[in-house]
């Protein structure tokens, strides 16, 4: 193991480690976790890192968390190749890609400003999900986010 | 074939098949919708709910439903209804449901028809919802078009505010199911959305598109005007220039082929000098019309009525 990849990948005991993360979008993975800068927990975040599979990506360790669902369908919408891997006393315990939801509800706000899940409406955005490249299409006003999902996230 | 469409929310939503039917169930009430009353709809009731101004839409509605032997109730101003005590639209969806057998529907938001269609136990038409949908103005043209021309090889020029229109981007979709070859004609600033074309090219629409008025006419089936709105336009001078080059003049249908019709969804403001209304080409008062057994046909499918 050669010094620079021991600095990068630190282990650790329990929690997630969230790999082949698109390169540029570990910080929008924190912002999905809630991760903030006055948050205890124990984060270590790896910012275009070299890769086999891709040419540059992000890595986020959070020690002692595991990842609910719904979080890991919102990754799975900024960074559809990321890798889930949970760890437990060191060792990998599960590892999974995420997995494009068909449908997202209550996750990303619509870009239009008149649409009616915008208003005071009781309704919950929902949009249908279509991949290569990852396209959001509302269910009500059918305006399709294509760029910079991320700042729509709820 | 059984159409069991419960809601009229959005072209998107039809096959063609559909379509067709509502079209050949206009062709057989459109006699009644001249003139006279059957009792088809007897006992039935509609509710107009109209948030933003109409004209056509609520008018013809009223008289589909009137022809028809039913009954109508206005949602009246907003000003007169708990609207104006901010009651949302889905509880007041909720509440006329219950009044009522199928409720049309206008609103100034985006998806606001097909949010109705959650809360309804009636079937909602969607009466146009913001810069979305109107899709039984699309069902009009398509009858003014299918009666005073032709859908299938058609050649069409579809002109105007190609950016914001709500009736044209629905147009254009429908018209791709029938393989039209569409000529998109706008000012580079209201150019039809570069995702919506595509979305027609990948559905089999031959489409095409340029500034140039003049280099179309001659050669399509039908012209399609709609209005240019002058909000879209921060300098008005630029609007100026921009209403000039499409303005329809006497001159223009001058070498347009002689069965070429011409169309417009109304209302017009400068984009057609009124010495054209004379012309064998005009279709546009007769299309404000067809708006009639068109929702004569689909207040028929709604409360589930055979013709």
């Amino acid at each position: 193991m050669t010094l620079g990849k021991e600095l990068r990948v630190h282990p650790i005991r329990d929690g997630t480690v969230i790999d082949h993360i698109n390169a540029g979008q570990a910080m929008n993975v924190l912002k999905i976790l809630g991760i903030t800068g006055s948050s205890s927990a124990v984060i270590s975040v790896a910012m275009n890192v070299s890769s086999k599979d891709i040419e540059f990506k992000d890595i986020v360790k959070i020690e002692g968390r595991e990842l609910k669902d719904k979080e890991v369908d919102k990754i799975s919408l900024i960074s559809p190749n990321a890798t889930i891997n949970i760890i437990r006393d060191f060792g990998v315990a599960g590892k999974h890609r995420v997995k494009l939801p068909e449908m997202v509800e209550s996750m990303v706000r619509c870009a239009n400003p008149n649409c009616i899940s915008n208003t005071n409406e009781p309704v919950t955005s929902k949009f249908e999900v279509k991949s290569d490249p990852i396209r959001l299409r509302c269910i009500y006003c059918e305006h399709v986010i294509t760029e910079n999902i991320a700042e729509h996230l709820l | 074939m059984t159409f069991d469409r419960r809601h009229i929310l959005s072209m998107k939503d039809f096959t063609i098949d559909e379509i067709d039917f509502i079209l050949e169930s206009a062709v057989k009430l459109e006699t009644l919708a001249r003139g006279g009353k059957s009792d088809l709809l007897a006992g039935n009731i509609l509710a107009l709910l109209f948030y933003e101004p109409s004209t056509r839409t609520r008018m013809s509605f009223e008289t589909a439903m009137l022809r028809l032997g039913g009954s109508v109730l206005n949602l009246g101003s907003k000003e007169a209804s708990s609207v104006v005590k901010g009651e949302t639209l889905a509880d007041t969806i909720r509440v006329i449901s219950t009044y009522s057998d199928a409720i049309v529907l206008r609103h100034p938001s985006e998806g606001s028809a097909r949010m109705a269609a959650e809360f309804a136990s009636v079937p909602i038409i969607n009466g146009g919802d913001g810069a979305g949908h109107h899709p039984t103005q699309t069902l009009l043209d398509l009858y003014t078009i299918k009666k005073e021309s032709h859908l299938d090889n058609l050649d069409i020029a579809i002109v105007g505010d190609l950016k914001y229109g709500r009736t044209v981007h629905s147009l254009a979709y429908a018209l791709s199911l029938y393989g039209a070859n569409i000529t998109f004609v706008s000012p580079p600033q209201l150019k039809m959305p570069d995702q919506i074309k595509g979305d027609l090219k990948a559905m089999g629409a031959r489409v095409s598109e340029t500034e140039n008025l003049d280099e179309v006419l001659g050669n399509v089936d039908v012209l399609y005007m709609t209005r240019i709105q002058k909000e879209r336009f921060p300098d008005p001078t630029e609007y100026n220039k921009v209403v000039g080059a499409y303005k329809i003049t006497g001159e223009h249908l001058e070498n347009v082929r002689e069965d070429m019709i011409f169309m417009h969804p109304l209302p017009r403001v400068y984009e057609i000098d009124s010495s054209v209304d004379g012309s064998t080409h005009a279709r546009y008062f007769e299309q404000s019309f067809y708006g009639v057994p068109i929702r004569m046909a689909l207040l028929t499918i709604v409360l589930g009525v055979e013709v």
